[in-house]
Formats: C-alpha cells, structure tokens, sequence
C-alpha cells in the first residue's frame, strides 16, 4: 500500500509557494463561482489575492457549514495525563530542555480528574502527552483507556506517533480518534524546530495517519502548527495531505486544526505570523475546499474571536481548557502547556454557542457502538 | 392511511431531530410538522441516564421515536446498535443506516442487507436507508425489511429528486411501503415525492437549517399533503406537444 510521502517526495515548497504567491483576482473569483473546488482553487482561497474577498467567502463558508453540519458546535475537552518528554521543541512549553516539574497522573489522580472533567459536563474528551516512551507508552496508554473508556462517550488522543500494531491495539479499547500535527511541512525547518527526540524523525512523523488509515481508526486530526513557517505553504499541505487521505482511507472522518504559537515561558515567538484576518481566511478556505472535513477551535484563541468564528466554518471547540496534567482537579496551579486566552467555564460557552444560535453538542458518539 | 409493521399513519412526513438551533426549536418544529414518526441518531442519546434531552422533547403523543444506527460501519455493529435501541427507547422500529464513507455518507448495500435479514428474524421493524435500486429493494422484501427508504440525493444535500427515474421503478414494483429518505430540500421536491407515489418522505434538514423551521415543517406539511392528494387524484397525463386537430387518420372516417 502506498503512504502520502510518495506524494510529498513529488513536491517543492518553493514552487508551491511562488504558485500560491502567483494567484490572481481571477483565479480567486473561478474558485468562488466554481462548485467542485480542487487544490488549485484552495490554493488561490489560501493566496494573499483573496484578502479583498474574505465577506465573500464567509457568506460561503457558512452556508456550507450549516448545510452540512447544522446549527451545532460539539464541545470536547483536552485531557492532561503527562508532560513528561523526551523531545526538544523550539516551541513547547513541554520541551525536554524547559525546566519545569514533570508529572505524569497515577489511576488515583486520572480518577480526579475523570470526576472534574463529568462534573463539567464533557463527554468528549482528548488524552494528551508528551512523549516519554519508556513511562508514559503502550502500557501506560492501555491501561489508562481501560479506566476512562466508561466514563467518557468519545475518546480522542494526541500523543506521540505509534506504529500501526499499536493502533490497531488501543482502537479496541476505545479510542475513537488521533490527532497528529505535522508541525510544519517544510522539512529543513522541522529539524531547526525538532532536534532531539523521536520526534526529530520527519518521515515517521508524516506517515502517521497513513499508519492509523491502515489501522482503521474512525477519525485522524490534522494541522500545522502556525508561527513557524509560511501559514500558507503548510496549510497547503495540510490540505494535499488531507485530499489524499480521504481518498485512501475513505471509511476514515478526518478534522483539521489551526493551532497558532503561543507564549509559553522560555517559548519561541511566531517567526511568520498570521493576523485575525488570516486565520479567518483559513478557516473559510478549508470549508470551500472540504465540506465535509470538521474544522476545530481550540482555547488558544481570544473569548472575542472565538465568539465570531464559530458561525463561519468551525465545527468543534474545546471550553475551559486546562493543559497541564491534573489542571482540572488534582494540581490546578501546575505550570500548563502554553497559555490559553479563553478561560471562560464550558457552561459559559455553552451559554455563548446558544446565543449564536446554535445548539451545544456534547454526545456526539457512543462507545457502547464501538463493540465490533 | 399509511400501514408500517404494527402501526397506521395520518402524517406522511417523517421528520429527524439532527442539525436544529436548539432543542426548543427542534419540538416546536416537529409539533407543527404534524410527524408521527421522527428519527433520533442513537449516537446523541445518552443511553445510560434517564431524561435524554433530546428523548424528553421528543414526548408527544403523536410522536412515534425511530432510532437510527448513523455511524455504524457494517452489518454487526448495525445489528448490535439496534438492539441497544430496542433496549434503551424500548420500540422494535429502527431505520437502519450503514454507510462506512463519512464523507458523503452512502449507504454500503452489501451489509443493509445481511442487518436487514438478520434485524427481520429477530423481530425488528426495519426501515434501510439505500441507493435508489430497484434490485436492493426487491431483495430487502425478501429478507422481510417493513419499508425501504431509497435516496433521492445524498443525505443533508437539499438537491431534491436526483434519482427519481429509479424512484418511479421502485415504486412500482414495491410490495412494502416506499419512503424517500435523503436529499429533499424544499416542499416542491417532496410533493414531487408524493405525486410520483412514494407513500412518505423524511425531511430532516432542509426544516433544521432553514431560517424559519417552525414555518418550514409547516410548508412540509402542506406540500406532503397536496402530492399525495394530487397522486390518488389520479394526475392528469402529460402531453409533448397539442394533439392535432386533424389527425392523420381522419381519412379513414371520411
């Protein structure tokens, strides 16, 4: 079976950049009128020519959003376990080389947090780690889905990459979803930005969701990390990348993220960065170019932005998030991951999405379904 | 009056609960839909506590709960999903949807049918979502489905009657009631439905996602009505072009 690299190892980021930095008002305008969109017509979306026509495409983003997905915003909250990690990233608050106290939660503390995070109201929930392969790997990951699987209706993870036999392991045990960023998709710039660890390996790294696509998981998570390269480059893989999964592995959902740098103490500032105005072109783009794809908004984002984009493309946001293990219940005060900018409590945010007028959705899946 | 399984009809719009604004939106929808049959994705219930939201807006005399197994993949979990239902909303009735792409959400025909057969046996009162074929349909009678429900655009589409010279196919050879399910966007598209002689239809979010939904069930409600009306009316033939004055065998009376 093929994987995406055969694709990427096809590609040059510098002609997609000049290509997307070439288009004009009116291949903006051809991908407006045009129904079937290819990545082409993503790419002038994504291209500095469609700045002027960012109403335009909300107008478009929206309605296909509502049509497909509805008046909901499903809610889903990330779920700490460990910072523990092997890896250096320039950007990480996690970083091997960032000094803080490392924690990785015991039963007893996961059982805290598991009350915390009900007592909120999610059902939908994402475990995150560092990598830190030898305390925090399989057995850990096994017995931790074995005690939260009967509390949660939706299980989603973003840990570090796994091999296929790995997945094909946890998804029995009820993992529903993995979210893997790419990070950047320019592959000089991914060792500057990782040079120690697993996760200083590129192509393992890029093969990901081909190994889950294989291992039949329900859904994978894709996205680059904005800040470190150009936006709209990455997100142009993203995209490529997405147009071939979906093609493969056609039984598979897939959901992409935007997640900007944030600051973290002792972190990097954004080396490109994108204005309100960008990310909003983003998202709308995405929509254009995938009706289908479910587009997520994470905490990082201010209470205000986040209030406005929900009615033009995003289909999932996480509410009162913590990123530090324990953060809900056990160890509030730890240091977190990078700092988020919406603090508001999940039922605030549900108050928010019904003043949108949308309906909060917080059972989306049951894991009673997942016995076959 | 329509005859499903055990149950009659008055109403021959079905309706589903998915993509409403707010629950409040979703019951008053409904009400003035006229439905007696919604469908409920089992997915969204909370099965393991009591006063489901959605379940609890939905507690209406008139209204009679289809849960559907949308996200299941294949014919196991599709059986084992309905039996949950069976368990949890306690009715035998579900609308059984496989459709392993998410992308455009297709029913797979190959499992509809193994779920079909089995789901019969066990005394279900099945409804499959599937492709506008005649053949499908004929072969889910023989495996003792209550009803089909062939599309006539992909799901949450709004592209109205697509299918529908395999429609008239499958209506005609039908022995079960024949209810097209996805794809109809506006009430011209669902009395064209009825006109053609489907005996119900299942509009779910071209009421969420309208502005008005309460006026849109309401529209809904009107155009089921007067298609099926217009079909036991007997429409009056079409013709391509005026029937001449002078025929060309007007000789022979001459």
């Amino acid at each position: 079976m093929s994987n995406f690299r055969e694709i990427f190892d096809q590609q040059d980021w510098g002609s997609i950049k000049s290509s997307i930095y070439a288009k004009t008002k009116r291949d903006v305008e051809h991908a407006l009128a045009t129904s079937e969109r290819n990545l082409e017509d993503f790419k002038a979306l994504i291209s500095p020519a469609a700045a002027p026509y960012l109403e335009q495409m909300a107008v478009e983003s929206r309605r296909l959003t509502l049509q497909r997905f509805g008046n909901n915003i499903q809610l889903f909250a990330p779920f700490y376990l460990s910072n523990e990690c092997q890896n250096i990233c320039t950007y990480c608050g996690f970083s091997l080389d960032n000094k803080i106290r490392r924690k990785t939660l015991n039963p007893k503390e996961i059982d805290g947090e598991i009350a915390a995070l009900k007592k909120l109201g999610f059902q939908h929930i994402l475990l995150v780690t560092g990598e830190a392969n030898v305390t925090v790997g399989m057995p850990y990951f096994k017995k931790a889905l074995k005690q939260i699987r009967p509390h949660f209706a939706d299980i989603s993870m973003e840990v570090q990459p796994l091999d296929q036999a790995d997945y094909e392991e946890l998804i029995p045990l009820g993992l529903n979803a993995v979210l893997v960023y790419q990070e950047t998709y320019h592959q000089k710039d991914y060792k500057k930005h990782h040079p120690k660890g697993k996760k200083s390996n590129f192509y393992y790294r890029l093969d990901t969701p081909d190994r889950l696509g294989k291992a039949g998981i329900r859904k994978i998570g894709l996205g680059s990390l904005i800040g470190l390269e150009d936006w709209r480059v990455d997100s142009f893989y993203t995209g490529l990348h997405l147009d071939y999964l979906e093609k493969t592995y056609w039984q598979t959902k897939y959901t992409i993220s935007f997640p900007r740098l944030r600051p973290f103490s002792g972190g990097l500032e954004p080396k490109v960065a994108m204005s309100d105005r960008e990310l909003v072109q983003l998202i709308c783009a995405y929509r254009l170019f995938n009706q289908e794809v479910e587009l997520s908004l994470s905490t990082r984002e201010t209470e205000l932005f986040r209030e406005h984009v929900m009615k033009l493309g995003i289909t999932s946001m996480s509410a009162g998030s913590k990123t530090n293990p324990g953060g809900y219940a056990v160890e509030p005060q730890s240091l977190e991951q990078f700092e988020i900018s919406d603090e508001r409590l999940p039922s605030e945010i549900e108050e928010l999405i019904k003043k949108q007028g949308y309906e909060a959705v917080w059972k989306d899946w049951d894991m009673s379904l997942e016995k076959y | 009056m329509l005859e499903i399984g055990n149950k009659t009809f008055e109403s021959r719009l079905f309706t589903g609960t998915g993509k409403f604004k707010d629950m409040a939106t979703m019951q008053a929808s409904l009400e003035s839909s006229g439905s007696e049959l919604v469908t409920v994705a089992l997915k969204r219930v909370d099965l393991k506590e009591a006063g489901d939201p959605i379940i609890s807006h939905l507690n209406h005399d008139r209204i009679n709960l289809l849960p559907n197994t949308s996200g299941v993949r294949n014919a196991k979990e599709a059986v084992f999903a309905a039996q949950l239902a069976r368990e949890a909303l306690e009715t035998d009735w579900v609308k059984l949807e496989i459709h392993p792409d998410p992308k455009y959400l297709m029913p797979d025909p190959i499992e509809t049918l193994k779920a079909t057969e089995e789901l019969a046996k066990l005394g279900f009162i099945v409804l499959p979502y599937i492709h506008a074929d005649p053949v499908l349909c004929k072969l889910l009678e023989e495996a003792g489905t209550s009803a089909v429900m062939p599309l006539g655009s992909p799901i949450g589409s709004n592209k109205g009657l697509k299918t529908i010279d395999f429609l008239e196919i499958i209506i005609e050879q039908s022995k079960v009631p024949v209810v097209v399910d996805a794809g109809i966007g506006a009430p011209s598209d669902a009395a064209k439905a009825m006109e053609i002689g489907a005996d119900a239809v299942l509009v779910n979010t071209a009421i969420a996602v309208s502005n008005n939904p309460v006026e849109m069930a309401i529209a809904f409600k009107m155009a089921v009505e007067s298609g099926r009306m217009a079909y036991e009316a007997e429409l009056a033939p079409t013709a391509a072009h005026a029937e001449a004055s002078s025929p060309l065998t007007s000789f022979l009376d001459e």
